[in-house]
């Protein structure tokens, strides 16, 4: 959203492309057929639509009456075009005032504050406590039941949906920067508005009032059926009034304003849908494009050969092996996007094993495989992964969901959004150890309490009885990590479990991990891009850029030793990144 | 949780109030004129003063109000204009036909969208087509197009079910059945459109959180997932559309009790408005407006209660 606000699309061009798809171009047509006809309806209509023909009653189309005659003998083609006229312009009517009370009052409120926000809101609460049919038929006890008169009140009615959008667009636009320069720069309030306010709401005011016209033919239609207006009122609701009347006799009667009215009223939403549709496409676009140089940018850098350190030597035997890994994602032009290519990674139990890499590595895309949980469109499309003896490339989702948890788990980089909200910590903590570990309620409880007191927590007690939103993003890290080690997994996936965190805490969160990694002696697989944290915790490293591991091998070969350029700066970054403290124990570490 | 309940039900209460203030405000002003209408051409200044200190229309609007709320409170809606009985015996009498139709609607609303909305959220390809055509077609036929099409088809040409009456379900279920479902049908499926389309939007976004992901890690299998953790999350903008839904079903019931010459509260409206019946007009205005309040008061606590946030707020 923050997109387009940012720089208003051409409109020319959004037309443009609404009207070459299909669905659009036929919407087009149809509404611009309609207009054109209620125009001109009463120079192109065949016969006088109230004259009466008694010699000719009820009659099925003929080439002399295409629709046919009704029961007074009055042609009903030349009673449908001019039923055309009248209906749409009482739609024009009814959106021309929602429109200007609706848009007037949101550029008001929007723009100078927050009291005409709640007036506004109160309005629109008032105005949906009732629906609009029986607000109208009040309405007419005093005001008679004059047509016009009716949609004018329906279009005060539905102005609440322009003042939202008016007023939230223009509470977004006016805290831009760039209003606020044009205020420095002299401009007066009123030539702010509608230089640069205007231009952007333009498009979704389209979009609205192509709804609205439709929900305003549907209610005239409706009222006129309830017997609204007069005879002279010739429109849709009117025929389709005449049509129920004459059900049993001559049903097709009641056909032709149907069709036509849902045809009218399809082809309307149609087109306000295809508008949206483009403009959030458009939103779309810009993202996609950037994406795209960042990858041209990848063909442009020299692959520079991958550094093998010799194997140091490792006790234990293997539990996870990555060989020849390849993920891809799906693109729009039916070619793969290869975003990891030829990965190899083991690890044995109880080892900790760093992958290192900026993001767009291809890191967590390898992590995510590792959990069978790609996003929708990725696919591993060669190598294998083979965990404990199983292959997992090929493994049905059923065989997997007994994996996920009890054997392999996973902690997440962002602790606040990987709590379900809705739930309280307890129940989500509970909840895997009922189901995978098949404790009953009372077991499941003491044993969330006891891995939450084992991460640290200060008061697990309270902690479980919390929702997410009440703890702060370190316990919420802790209460993740003891969710990870709740069944007991023999591999647990870290993907960078402390970047998000503050500097202390992440000390914190780490002496927590080492700990229970010695404790439990669960593999880990670290995913990271801060050579601070692989220092602290792992026995083996493999470094990852542009979806390929450029170097691996035991963690001191690779901080004495490294020997491609790109590790050679992710170690030089360490310093930068976490300070002296940092500094210091890997210092310690390395030189040991 | 009390205080968040008190609160909506002030809100609630107020929101009443305003309503039935505009409502009732709206008729003074007319009054005369009405009264005239009613009186017919050959009143008299005097009659229409006699007919307005009848119904209690002759002090100044404040005092006017004040006595007809205090009147409504206890169940007293005055004395009819045209009709026999007293409003609120009228009202009595087809309130529990247009809560059966309205209430068995939403029921089948809520069931069915959830159950499209999910399909078109999580399968995609052709069910999510499928789902958002349905929507489309819903979202721009009016009722009385779709009552129409199901009257044609499965009154006139197949004669399955009743094309217009009513019969009580604790008279003739069978009848009643034959009478009640295609109404219900025409008001459910209107319903439907903007409901499926927003649990499959409010689905769909739920989807991309962190914590599904994450749900899944935990060994949790994907239909838990959904239905335990992403529907409730899903659950509160689908809600709150469920209660604008209510609003249009209760506009839409009046046209389609007309349709099917169905003695609700809609086909009254129409009648008390034909009539300018002032004291059933008010009758219905403050009952539809319960009706709506009451529906989304329950809706909030609804939220409430699966939202630990929203009790914040």
């Amino acid at each position: 959203m923050s997109q387009q606000i940012k720089r208003p699309f051409s409109e020319r061009n959004l037309f443009t492309k609404v009207i070459t798809n299909p669905t659009g171009a036929f919407s087009f047509v149809l509404v611009s057929l309609l207009t054109l006809l209620a125009i001109f309806a009463r120079f192109i209509m065949p016969y006088d639509p109230t004259k009466t023909d008694y010699s000719h009653v009820s009659e099925m189309p003929s080439a002399l009456h295409w629709f046919g005659t009704d029961d007074l003998g009055r042609d009903i083609l030349s009673r449908m075009m001019l039923g055309t006229q009248f209906t749409l312009s009482g739609a024009l009517l009814c959106v021309v005032i929602a429109l200007a009370v609706g848009c007037t009052l949101g550029l008001i409120a929007g723009y100078f504050g927050g009291f005409w926000d709640s007036i506004g809101n109160w309005m629109s609460n008032v105005l949906q406590a009732l629906p609009g049919l029986i607000v109208l038929l009040a309405a007419a006890t005093v005001l008679g039941t004059d047509v016009y008169v009716a949609m004018a009140i329906y279009g005060f009615l539905l102005s609440p949906a322009f003042f939202r959008l008016t007023f939230v667009t223009v509470r977004g636009v006016r805290n831009e920067l760039y209003v606020d320069a044009a205020r420095v720069s002299g401009l007066s309030d009123f030539a702010i508005i509608s230089r640069h306010v205007l231009g952007v709401v333009r498009a979704p005011i389209i979009i609205q009032a192509g709804i609205i016209a439709s929900i305003s033919i549907a209610i005239q239609s409706g009222l006129q059926f309830l017997g609204f207006g007069s005879g002279e009122n010739l429109s849709w609701g009117t025929m389709l009034m005449d049509g129920f009347q004459s059900i049993w006799l001559q049903p097709i009667r009641l056909l032709y304003p149907s069709v036509m009215l849902a045809l009218t009223l399809v082809s309307i939403v149609l087109f306000a849908g295809n508008l949206r549709d483009e403009t959030e496409r458009v939103g779309n676009r810009v993202r996609k494009s950037s994406k795209k140089s960042k990858e041209e940018h990848v063909s442009e850098v020299a692959v520079e050969k991958p550094v093998i350190h010799a194997e140091p030597k490792r006790s234990g035997e293997e539990i996870l092996s990555i060989t020849g890994l390849e993920i891809g994602y799906l693109q729009s032009n039916g070619q793969y996007k290869v975003v990891v290519h030829d990965a190899n990674v083991s690890i044995n139990k109880g080892e900790v094993v760093g992958l290192v890499g900026e993001s767009g590595s291809g890191k967590t895309q390898t992590a995510l495989a590792l959990l069978g949980l790609l996003p929708a469109g990725g696919t591993i499309l060669n190598g294998s992964i083979k965990f404990d003896g199983i292959e997992l490339t090929k493994l049905p989702s059923k065989e997997f969901d007994k994996l996920r948890g009890r054997r392999i788990s996973y902690i997440p980089q962002e602790p606040m959004s990987n709590l379900d909200p809705s739930f309280t910590v307890g129940s989500q903590m509970m909840e895997p150890l009922r189901k995978v570990m098949g404790l009953d309620k009372k077991a499941a409880k003491a044993r969330a309490l006891e891995l939450l007191n084992m991460v640290g927590l200060p008061n697990p007690e309270k902690t479980f009885r919390s929702y997410p939103h009440e703890i702060s993003g370190g316990q919420a890290q802790r209460v993740l990590i003891a969710k990870a080690l709740s069944c007991g997994p023999d591999l647990i996936i870290a993907d960078e479990p402390t970047t998000a965190l503050d500097v202390t805490i992440q000390a914190e969160i780490l002496d927590v991990l080492r700990d229970l990694q010695k404790k439990t002696g669960v593999a880990v697989l670290l995913v990271t891009h801060n050579f601070g944290v692989v220092a602290d915790l792992c026995d083996r490293v493999a470094v990852m850029q542009y979806g390929r591991i450029i170097e691996s091998g035991g963690i001191y070969d690779i901080f004495d030793n490294a020997k491609h350029s790109y590790t050679k700066e992710l170690l030089a970054a360490i310093l930068d990144e976490n300070g002296p403290a940092r500094e210091a124990y890997v210092a310690k570490k390395v030189g040991a | 949780m009390l205080k968040f309940t008190l609160r909506r039900l002030l809100t609630g209460v107020l929101l009443l109030l305003t309503v039935c203030t505009f409502a009732y405000f709206m008729l003074y002003l007319g009054k005369d004129s009405i009264a005239y209408g009613i009186l017919g051409e050959t009143a008299t200044k005097k009659d229409i003063i006699h007919f307005n200190q009848v119904h209690g229309l002759d002090k100044n609007f404040f005092e006017s109000f004040f006595s007809w709320v205090l009147n409504a409170v206890q169940g007293n809606f005055g004395v009819a204009y045209t009709f026999p009985d007293p409003p609120a015996t009228i009202i009595g009498q087809r309130m529990s036909v247009t809560l059966i139709l309205v209430v068995v609607s939403l029921a089948i609303v809520a069931i069915v969208s959830l159950a499209l909305g999910v399909l078109g959220a999580v399968r995609g390809g052709w069910a999510d087509r499928f789902v958002q055509f349905l929507g489309l077609v819903g979202f721009a036929l009016p009722n009385f197009l779709i009552a129409f099409a199901l009257v044609v088809q499965f009154a006139v040409i197949i004669k399955a079910f009743n094309a217009v009456g009513w019969v009580p379900p604790e008279r003739d279920f069978g009848e009643f059945l034959k009478s009640a479902t295609l109404p219900i049908a025409a008001i459910s499926i209107s319903g439907l459109a903007s409901l499926t389309q927003q649990i499959r939007g409010a689905v769909k976004d739920t989807l991309q959180n962190d914590y599904v992901r994450s749900l899944r890690t935990s060994g949790l299998s994907f239909k838990r997932v959904i239905f335990k953790h992403v529907l409730r999350n899903a659950a509160g903008p689908a809600l709150s559309v469920l209660g604008l839904q209510f609003v249009g079903m209760l506009g839409g019931i009046v046209i389609i009790e007309q349709i099917f010459a169905i003695p609700g509260l809609g086909s009254l409206s129409v009648a008390a408005t034909a009539a300018r019946d002032i004291p059933v007009v008010m009758a219905v205005v403050a009952t539809m407006a319960i009706m709506v309040i009451f529906v989304n008061f329950v809706i909030d606590l609804l939220s409430a209660a699966l939202n630990p946030k929203v009790r914040l707020s």
